[in-house]
Protein backbone atom coordinates (compact mmCIF):
# COMPACT_ATOMS: atom_id res chain seq x y z
CA UNK A 1 0.00 0.00 0.00
CA UNK A 2 1.36 3.35 -1.01
CA UNK A 3 0.89 6.17 1.45
CA UNK A 4 0.66 9.77 0.30
CA UNK A 5 4.23 10.25 1.54
CA UNK A 6 5.48 7.48 -0.77
CA UNK A 7 3.69 9.04 -3.68
CA UNK A 8 5.21 12.43 -2.95
CA UNK A 9 8.67 10.89 -2.68
CA UNK A 10 8.41 9.27 -6.09
CA UNK A 11 6.99 12.44 -7.62
CA UNK A 12 9.89 14.39 -6.11
CA UNK A 13 12.39 12.35 -8.12
CA UNK A 14 10.33 13.15 -11.22
CA UNK A 15 10.30 16.81 -10.28
CA UNK A 16 14.10 16.71 -10.24
CA UNK A 17 14.15 15.52 -13.85
CA UNK A 18 11.52 18.09 -14.85
CA UNK A 19 13.59 20.91 -13.34
CA UNK A 20 16.72 19.56 -15.01
CA UNK A 21 14.98 19.56 -18.40
CA UNK A 22 13.62 23.03 -17.68
CA UNK A 23 17.04 24.46 -16.88
CA UNK A 24 18.86 22.88 -19.83
CA UNK A 25 16.21 23.80 -22.37
CA UNK A 26 15.82 27.32 -20.95
CA UNK A 27 19.55 27.87 -21.41
CA UNK A 28 19.46 26.48 -24.96
CA UNK A 29 16.36 28.54 -25.81
CA UNK A 30 17.89 31.68 -24.31
CA UNK A 31 21.14 31.34 -26.27
CA UNK A 32 19.26 30.58 -29.49
CA UNK A 33 16.93 33.54 -28.92
CA UNK A 34 19.81 35.98 -28.84
CA UNK A 35 21.76 34.40 -31.70
CA UNK A 36 18.76 34.16 -34.02
CA UNK A 37 17.33 37.47 -32.82
CA UNK A 38 20.53 39.21 -33.88
CA UNK A 39 20.64 37.22 -37.11
CA UNK A 40 17.24 38.66 -37.97
CA UNK A 41 18.72 42.13 -37.63
CA UNK A 42 21.80 41.32 -39.72
CA UNK A 43 22.74 43.37 -42.77
CA UNK A 44 23.14 40.32 -44.99
CA UNK A 45 19.94 39.09 -46.52
CA UNK A 46 21.11 35.46 -46.47
CA UNK A 47 21.57 35.50 -42.70
CA UNK A 48 18.16 37.07 -42.16
CA UNK A 49 16.71 34.47 -44.50
CA UNK A 50 18.20 31.56 -42.54
CA UNK A 51 16.93 33.04 -39.27
CA UNK A 52 13.46 33.40 -40.78
CA UNK A 53 13.34 29.80 -41.95
CA UNK A 54 14.38 28.58 -38.50
CA UNK A 55 11.76 30.73 -36.77
CA UNK A 56 8.90 29.86 -39.11
CA UNK A 57 9.65 26.13 -39.14
CA UNK A 58 9.87 25.80 -35.38
CA UNK A 59 6.95 28.07 -34.65
CA UNK A 60 4.84 26.69 -37.46
CA UNK A 61 5.09 23.02 -36.60
CA UNK A 62 3.94 21.82 -33.25
CA UNK A 63 6.26 21.14 -30.29
CA UNK A 64 5.06 17.56 -29.93
CA UNK A 65 5.62 16.92 -33.63
CA UNK A 66 9.17 18.24 -33.30
CA UNK A 67 9.82 16.14 -30.22
CA UNK A 68 8.54 12.95 -31.85
CA UNK A 69 10.40 13.74 -35.00
CA UNK A 70 13.68 14.07 -33.11
CA UNK A 71 13.06 10.96 -31.03
CA UNK A 72 11.37 8.55 -33.43
CA UNK A 73 12.13 9.75 -36.96
CA UNK A 74 15.72 10.97 -36.67
CA UNK A 75 17.12 7.49 -35.79
CA UNK A 76 15.92 6.37 -39.23
CA UNK A 77 18.30 8.95 -40.67
CA UNK A 78 21.07 7.46 -38.55
CA UNK A 79 21.08 9.92 -35.64
CA UNK A 80 20.05 8.37 -32.34
CA UNK A 81 19.31 10.72 -29.47
CA UNK A 82 18.46 9.65 -25.96
CA UNK A 83 15.20 10.89 -24.45
CA UNK A 84 16.87 13.64 -22.45
CA UNK A 85 18.77 15.06 -25.44
CA UNK A 86 15.73 14.87 -27.71
CA UNK A 87 13.55 16.54 -25.09
CA UNK A 88 15.97 19.36 -24.36
CA UNK A 89 16.67 19.91 -28.06
CA UNK A 90 13.00 20.02 -29.02
CA UNK A 91 12.05 22.37 -26.19
CA UNK A 92 15.11 24.56 -26.70
CA UNK A 93 14.70 24.83 -30.46
CA UNK A 94 10.96 25.47 -30.22
CA UNK A 95 11.06 28.15 -27.54
CA UNK A 96 14.25 29.59 -29.02
CA UNK A 97 12.21 30.43 -32.12
CA UNK A 98 9.63 32.27 -30.01
CA UNK A 99 12.38 33.97 -28.01
CA UNK A 100 14.19 35.13 -31.15
CA UNK A 101 11.17 37.18 -32.14
CA UNK A 102 11.07 38.70 -28.66
CA UNK A 103 14.75 39.66 -28.85
CA UNK A 104 14.35 41.14 -32.32
CA UNK A 105 11.24 43.16 -31.53
CA UNK A 106 12.65 44.45 -28.25
CA UNK A 107 15.86 45.64 -29.88
CA UNK A 108 13.84 47.30 -32.63
CA UNK A 109 11.61 48.93 -30.02
CA UNK A 110 14.53 50.87 -28.54
CA UNK A 111 13.96 54.43 -29.80
CA UNK A 112 16.01 55.28 -32.86
CA UNK A 113 17.44 58.41 -31.23
CA UNK A 114 19.28 56.20 -28.75
CA UNK A 115 21.16 54.57 -31.59
CA UNK A 116 21.82 57.94 -33.23
CA UNK A 117 23.17 59.32 -29.96
CA UNK A 118 25.48 56.32 -29.65
CA UNK A 119 26.75 56.91 -33.17
CA UNK A 120 27.17 60.63 -32.48
CA UNK A 121 29.26 59.77 -29.42
CA UNK A 122 31.48 57.66 -31.69
CA UNK A 123 30.86 54.45 -29.79
CA UNK A 124 32.13 51.15 -31.12
CA UNK A 125 29.54 48.53 -32.10
CA UNK A 126 30.27 46.65 -28.88
CA UNK A 127 29.79 49.77 -26.73
CA UNK A 128 26.68 50.68 -28.63
CA UNK A 129 25.00 47.43 -27.74
CA UNK A 130 26.52 46.92 -24.34
CA UNK A 131 25.89 50.37 -22.93
CA UNK A 132 22.96 51.76 -24.89
CA UNK A 133 20.80 49.25 -26.73
CA UNK A 134 20.80 46.02 -24.72
CA UNK A 135 20.13 47.44 -21.24
CA UNK A 136 16.98 49.05 -22.61
CA UNK A 137 15.99 46.12 -24.81
CA UNK A 138 16.47 43.47 -22.13
CA UNK A 139 14.20 45.41 -19.79
CA UNK A 140 11.49 45.14 -22.43
CA UNK A 141 12.16 41.43 -22.91
CA UNK A 142 11.68 40.44 -19.26
CA UNK A 143 7.86 40.17 -19.14
CA UNK A 144 7.61 38.14 -22.35
CA UNK A 145 10.52 35.92 -21.40
CA UNK A 146 8.75 35.33 -18.10
CA UNK A 147 5.68 34.07 -19.93
CA UNK A 148 7.79 31.93 -22.22
CA UNK A 149 9.54 30.36 -19.23
CA UNK A 150 6.20 29.24 -17.80
CA UNK A 151 5.20 27.89 -21.22
CA UNK A 152 8.51 26.06 -21.34
CA UNK A 153 7.89 24.51 -17.93
CA UNK A 154 4.48 23.30 -19.06
CA UNK A 155 6.05 22.04 -22.27
CA UNK A 156 8.43 19.81 -20.30
CA UNK A 157 5.46 17.57 -19.50
CA UNK A 158 5.62 16.40 -23.11
CA UNK A 159 8.97 14.68 -22.59
CA UNK A 160 7.11 12.05 -20.59
CA UNK A 161 5.71 10.89 -23.92
CA UNK A 162 9.20 9.98 -25.13
CA UNK A 163 9.81 7.89 -21.98
CA UNK A 164 11.89 10.42 -20.04
CA UNK A 165 11.06 9.85 -16.36
CA UNK A 166 9.93 13.36 -15.50
CA UNK A 167 7.13 14.40 -13.15
CA UNK A 168 4.30 13.36 -15.47
CA UNK A 169 5.99 10.07 -16.37
CA UNK A 170 6.47 9.17 -12.72
CA UNK A 171 2.84 9.97 -12.02
CA UNK A 172 1.65 7.77 -14.89
CA UNK A 173 3.83 4.91 -13.64
CA UNK A 174 2.50 5.33 -10.12
CA UNK A 175 -1.04 5.22 -11.42
CA UNK A 176 -0.56 1.91 -13.19
CA UNK A 177 0.92 0.39 -10.04
CA UNK A 178 -1.35 1.92 -7.37
CA UNK A 179 -4.58 2.81 -9.21
CA UNK A 180 -4.95 5.90 -6.98
CA UNK A 181 -5.74 7.95 -10.08
CA UNK A 182 -7.48 10.96 -8.58
CA UNK A 183 -5.04 11.53 -5.77
CA UNK A 184 -1.96 11.20 -7.96
CA UNK A 185 -3.24 13.55 -10.64
CA UNK A 186 -4.19 16.15 -8.06
CA UNK A 187 -0.72 15.86 -6.54
CA UNK A 188 0.80 16.12 -10.00
CA UNK A 189 -1.10 19.32 -10.81
CA UNK A 190 -0.08 20.71 -7.44
CA UNK A 191 3.58 19.86 -8.09
CA UNK A 192 3.59 21.77 -11.37
CA UNK A 193 1.84 24.70 -9.74
CA UNK A 194 4.40 24.73 -6.93
CA UNK A 195 7.22 24.89 -9.47
CA UNK A 196 5.50 27.45 -11.72
CA UNK A 197 4.16 29.86 -9.12
CA UNK A 198 7.48 31.01 -7.65
CA UNK A 199 8.79 31.35 -11.22
CA UNK A 200 5.92 33.69 -12.12
CA UNK A 201 6.43 35.70 -8.94
CA UNK A 202 10.17 35.89 -9.56
CA UNK A 203 9.69 37.19 -13.10
CA UNK A 204 7.12 39.74 -11.87
CA UNK A 205 9.61 40.87 -9.24
CA UNK A 206 12.36 41.14 -11.85
CA UNK A 207 10.04 43.13 -14.06
CA UNK A 208 9.21 45.56 -11.25
CA UNK A 209 12.82 45.86 -10.15
CA UNK A 210 13.98 46.90 -13.59
CA UNK A 211 11.17 49.27 -14.35
CA UNK A 212 11.31 51.29 -11.13
CA UNK A 213 11.70 54.94 -12.01
CA UNK A 214 11.41 54.20 -15.73
CA UNK A 215 8.61 55.22 -18.01
CA UNK B 1 21.08 6.22 -56.58
CA UNK B 2 23.34 4.38 -54.16
CA UNK B 3 21.41 5.61 -51.14
CA UNK B 4 18.17 3.82 -51.93
CA UNK B 5 19.84 0.45 -51.38
CA UNK B 6 20.53 1.06 -47.70
CA UNK B 7 18.68 -1.28 -45.37
CA UNK B 8 19.13 -1.74 -41.65
CA UNK B 9 19.17 -5.04 -39.83
CA UNK B 10 15.40 -5.47 -39.76
CA UNK B 11 15.26 -4.96 -43.48
CA UNK B 12 13.44 -1.65 -43.17
CA UNK B 13 14.46 0.79 -45.83
CA UNK B 14 16.52 3.45 -44.10
CA UNK B 15 15.91 6.56 -46.10
CA UNK B 16 12.94 8.42 -47.44
CA UNK B 17 10.45 6.32 -49.43
CA UNK B 18 8.28 8.37 -51.77
CA UNK B 19 5.90 5.53 -52.61
CA UNK B 20 5.16 4.97 -48.94
CA UNK B 21 4.80 8.71 -48.38
CA UNK B 22 2.10 9.01 -51.03
CA UNK B 23 0.32 5.93 -49.72
CA UNK B 24 -0.13 7.44 -46.25
CA UNK B 25 -1.20 10.93 -47.34
CA UNK B 26 -4.94 10.08 -47.46
CA UNK B 27 -4.86 8.66 -43.91
CA UNK B 28 -3.19 11.75 -42.54
CA UNK B 29 -5.46 14.12 -44.43
CA UNK B 30 -8.46 12.28 -42.95
CA UNK B 31 -7.07 12.78 -39.48
CA UNK B 32 -6.41 16.44 -40.30
CA UNK B 33 -10.14 17.10 -40.26
CA UNK B 34 -10.28 15.82 -36.68
CA UNK B 35 -7.45 18.19 -35.81
CA UNK B 36 -9.25 21.13 -37.41
CA UNK B 37 -12.59 20.26 -35.81
CA UNK B 38 -10.94 19.98 -32.39
CA UNK B 39 -9.28 23.36 -32.87
CA UNK B 40 -12.51 25.10 -33.88
CA UNK B 41 -14.69 23.60 -31.15
CA UNK B 42 -11.95 24.07 -28.57
CA UNK B 43 -11.64 27.71 -29.61
CA UNK B 44 -15.38 28.31 -29.28
CA UNK B 45 -15.31 26.85 -25.77
CA UNK B 46 -12.29 28.98 -24.93
CA UNK B 47 -13.97 32.15 -26.21
CA UNK B 48 -17.12 31.53 -24.16
CA UNK B 49 -15.41 30.40 -20.95
CA UNK B 50 -12.85 33.19 -21.31
CA UNK B 51 -15.64 35.75 -21.32
CA UNK B 52 -17.16 34.16 -18.21
CA UNK B 53 -13.76 34.31 -16.47
CA UNK B 54 -13.27 37.98 -17.26
CA UNK B 55 -16.77 38.96 -16.16
CA UNK B 56 -16.37 36.91 -12.98
CA UNK B 57 -13.06 38.57 -12.28
CA UNK B 58 -14.64 42.00 -12.58
CA UNK B 59 -17.52 41.05 -10.30
CA UNK B 60 -18.15 43.41 -7.40
CA UNK B 61 -18.67 40.35 -5.20
CA UNK B 62 -15.06 40.04 -4.06
CA UNK B 63 -14.95 36.34 -3.05
CA UNK B 64 -16.11 35.40 -6.56
CA UNK B 65 -13.51 37.64 -8.18
CA UNK B 66 -10.81 36.10 -5.99
CA UNK B 67 -11.94 32.55 -6.71
CA UNK B 68 -11.93 33.20 -10.44
CA UNK B 69 -8.43 34.69 -10.26
CA UNK B 70 -7.18 31.65 -8.37
CA UNK B 71 -8.74 29.27 -10.92
CA UNK B 72 -7.14 31.15 -13.79
CA UNK B 73 -3.72 31.15 -12.11
CA UNK B 74 -3.94 27.44 -11.42
CA UNK B 75 -5.04 26.47 -14.92
CA UNK B 76 -2.42 28.69 -16.54
CA UNK B 77 0.40 27.38 -14.40
CA UNK B 78 -0.17 23.66 -14.95
CA UNK B 79 0.51 21.76 -18.18
CA UNK B 80 -2.29 21.14 -20.64
CA UNK B 81 -1.11 17.54 -21.02
CA UNK B 82 -1.66 16.85 -17.33
CA UNK B 83 -5.05 18.56 -17.42
CA UNK B 84 -6.05 16.34 -20.34
CA UNK B 85 -4.95 13.23 -18.43
CA UNK B 86 -6.90 14.48 -15.46
CA UNK B 87 -10.10 14.88 -17.46
CA UNK B 88 -9.59 11.59 -19.25
CA UNK B 89 -8.64 9.36 -16.32
CA UNK B 90 -10.16 11.01 -13.24
CA UNK B 91 -13.64 11.94 -14.48
CA UNK B 92 -14.61 8.28 -15.17
CA UNK B 93 -13.86 7.57 -11.49
CA UNK B 94 -16.68 9.90 -10.51
CA UNK B 95 -18.94 8.44 -13.17
CA UNK B 96 -18.40 10.86 -16.04
CA UNK B 97 -16.91 9.09 -19.05
CA UNK B 98 -16.21 11.35 -21.97
CA UNK B 99 -15.00 10.36 -25.41
CA UNK B 100 -11.42 11.36 -26.23
CA UNK B 101 -12.70 14.05 -28.58
CA UNK B 102 -15.05 15.65 -26.04
CA UNK B 103 -12.42 15.39 -23.34
CA UNK B 104 -9.82 16.89 -25.64
CA UNK B 105 -11.81 19.90 -26.76
CA UNK B 106 -12.92 20.64 -23.19
CA UNK B 107 -9.32 20.43 -21.94
CA UNK B 108 -8.00 22.53 -24.79
CA UNK B 109 -10.85 25.02 -24.51
CA UNK B 110 -10.64 25.51 -20.77
CA UNK B 111 -6.85 25.79 -20.79
CA UNK B 112 -6.85 28.49 -23.43
CA UNK B 113 -9.90 30.24 -21.99
CA UNK B 114 -7.55 31.59 -19.33
CA UNK B 115 -5.40 33.13 -22.05
CA UNK B 116 -8.40 34.52 -23.91
CA UNK B 117 -9.72 36.04 -20.69
CA UNK B 118 -6.53 38.14 -20.65
CA UNK B 119 -7.25 39.20 -24.22
CA UNK B 120 -10.81 40.20 -23.30
CA UNK B 121 -9.46 42.06 -20.28
CA UNK B 122 -7.03 44.12 -22.33
CA UNK B 123 -9.84 44.87 -24.78
CA UNK B 124 -12.25 45.94 -22.04
CA UNK B 125 -9.63 48.11 -20.38
CA UNK B 126 -9.01 49.87 -23.67
CA UNK B 127 -12.63 51.09 -23.83
CA UNK B 128 -12.63 54.71 -22.74
CA UNK B 129 -14.12 55.72 -19.44
CA UNK B 130 -16.49 58.12 -21.19
CA UNK B 131 -18.23 55.15 -22.81
CA UNK B 132 -19.09 53.69 -19.41
CA UNK B 133 -20.30 57.05 -18.19
CA UNK B 134 -22.42 57.54 -21.30
CA UNK B 135 -24.00 54.14 -20.70
CA UNK B 136 -24.86 55.09 -17.13
CA UNK B 137 -26.09 58.53 -18.19
CA UNK B 138 -28.39 56.95 -20.78
CA UNK B 139 -29.77 54.67 -18.07
CA UNK B 140 -28.71 51.43 -19.79
CA UNK B 141 -29.14 48.28 -17.77
CA UNK B 142 -25.91 46.52 -16.90
CA UNK B 143 -26.57 43.77 -19.45
CA UNK B 144 -27.39 46.26 -22.23
CA UNK B 145 -24.33 48.28 -21.40
CA UNK B 146 -22.05 45.24 -21.83
CA UNK B 147 -23.91 43.99 -24.88
CA UNK B 148 -24.35 47.24 -26.78
CA UNK B 149 -21.53 49.50 -25.66
CA UNK B 150 -18.58 47.81 -24.03
CA UNK B 151 -18.13 44.42 -25.68
CA UNK B 152 -18.49 45.54 -29.30
CA UNK B 153 -15.76 48.11 -28.72
CA UNK B 154 -13.65 45.82 -26.58
CA UNK B 155 -13.60 42.85 -28.94
CA UNK B 156 -12.92 44.47 -32.32
CA UNK B 157 -9.40 45.77 -31.56
CA UNK B 158 -8.29 42.43 -30.09
CA UNK B 159 -9.51 40.20 -32.92
CA UNK B 160 -5.94 39.61 -34.19
CA UNK B 161 -4.97 38.38 -30.73
CA UNK B 162 -7.83 35.91 -30.88
CA UNK B 163 -6.44 34.83 -34.23
CA UNK B 164 -3.02 34.28 -32.70
CA UNK B 165 -4.45 32.08 -29.98
CA UNK B 166 -6.46 30.16 -32.55
CA UNK B 167 -3.18 29.27 -34.27
CA UNK B 168 -1.53 28.45 -30.95
CA UNK B 169 -4.42 26.11 -30.10
CA UNK B 170 -4.16 24.48 -33.50
CA UNK B 171 -0.54 23.69 -32.78
CA UNK B 172 -1.40 22.26 -29.37
CA UNK B 173 -3.89 19.71 -30.72
CA UNK B 174 -1.20 16.98 -31.10
CA UNK B 175 -1.40 16.71 -27.31
CA UNK B 176 -4.82 15.15 -27.76
CA UNK B 177 -3.04 12.13 -29.22
CA UNK B 178 -1.94 11.37 -25.66
CA UNK B 179 -5.56 10.67 -24.72
CA UNK B 180 -5.95 8.37 -27.74
CA UNK B 181 -7.79 10.78 -30.04
CA UNK B 182 -6.86 9.91 -33.63
CA UNK B 183 -5.88 13.33 -34.92
CA UNK B 184 -2.92 13.92 -37.23
CA UNK B 185 -0.24 13.04 -34.70
CA UNK B 186 -1.93 9.88 -33.49
CA UNK B 187 -2.59 8.81 -37.09
CA UNK B 188 1.13 9.27 -37.81
CA UNK B 189 2.04 7.32 -34.68
CA UNK B 190 -0.24 4.46 -35.71
CA UNK B 191 1.26 4.40 -39.19
CA UNK B 192 4.74 4.49 -37.66
CA UNK B 193 4.14 1.67 -35.20
CA UNK B 194 2.58 -0.62 -37.80
CA UNK B 195 5.21 -0.05 -40.50
CA UNK B 196 8.27 0.97 -38.44
CA UNK B 197 8.50 4.00 -40.71
CA UNK B 198 8.17 7.03 -38.49
CA UNK B 199 10.22 9.35 -40.67
CA UNK B 200 7.71 9.89 -43.50
CA UNK B 201 4.63 10.06 -41.26
CA UNK B 202 6.04 12.52 -38.74
CA UNK B 203 7.63 14.66 -41.42
CA UNK B 204 4.34 14.84 -43.30
CA UNK B 205 2.51 15.91 -40.15
CA UNK B 206 5.11 18.61 -39.54
CA UNK B 207 4.78 19.88 -43.11
CA UNK B 208 0.98 19.92 -42.87
CA UNK B 209 1.12 21.92 -39.66
CA UNK B 210 3.46 24.41 -41.30
CA UNK B 211 1.32 24.61 -44.45
CA UNK B 212 -1.77 25.40 -42.41
CA UNK B 213 -0.38 27.63 -39.69
CA UNK B 214 2.01 29.76 -41.74
CA UNK B 215 -0.63 31.27 -44.08
CA UNK B 216 -2.90 31.68 -41.07
CA UNK B 217 -0.26 33.65 -39.20
CA UNK B 218 0.28 35.86 -42.24
CA UNK B 219 -3.47 36.49 -42.38
CA UNK B 220 -3.46 37.45 -38.70
CA UNK B 221 -0.56 39.83 -39.22
CA UNK B 222 -2.46 41.44 -42.10
CA UNK B 223 -5.59 41.79 -39.94
CA UNK B 224 -3.45 43.30 -37.19
CA UNK B 225 -2.22 46.00 -39.53
CA UNK B 226 -5.69 46.76 -40.85
CA UNK B 227 -7.24 46.94 -37.41
CA UNK B 228 -4.49 49.01 -35.84
CA UNK B 229 -4.90 51.47 -38.70
CA UNK B 230 -8.64 51.61 -38.19
CA UNK B 231 -8.54 52.04 -34.45
CA UNK B 232 -5.38 54.10 -34.45
CA UNK B 233 -3.86 52.05 -31.64
CA UNK B 234 -2.57 48.63 -30.89
CA UNK B 235 -4.03 47.00 -27.83
CA UNK B 236 -1.44 44.88 -26.10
Amino acid sequence: MYTTMDLIKTLMSGAGVTIQVLIYSAILAGVLSFIVGFMKLANYRLIRYIANIYIEVFRGTSLLVQLFWLYFALPLLGVELNAMTAGVLALGLNYGAYGAEVVRSSIQAVPKQQLEAAIALNMTVKQKYQIVILPQAIRMMIPTFGNLLIELLKGTALVSLVTLSDLTFQAMTLITSTMQTTKIFLLLLLFYFIIAFPLTRFMKWLERKYTIGKV
Amino acid sequence: MAGTKIYDREGVKMIWDWGFTFSIIPKIINAMWVTIAATIIGFIIAAIVGLIWVLGRRSSFKPLALLVSCCIEFIRNTPLLVQLFFLFYVLPEIGVSLSPFVCGVIGLGVHYSTYLSEVYRSGIESVEKGQWEAGIALNFTKLDMWKKIILPQAVAPVIPMFGNYFIVMFKETPLLSAITLVEMMQAAKLIGSSSFRYLEAFTLVGILFLLLSYPASIAVRYAEEKISRKFGKVVA
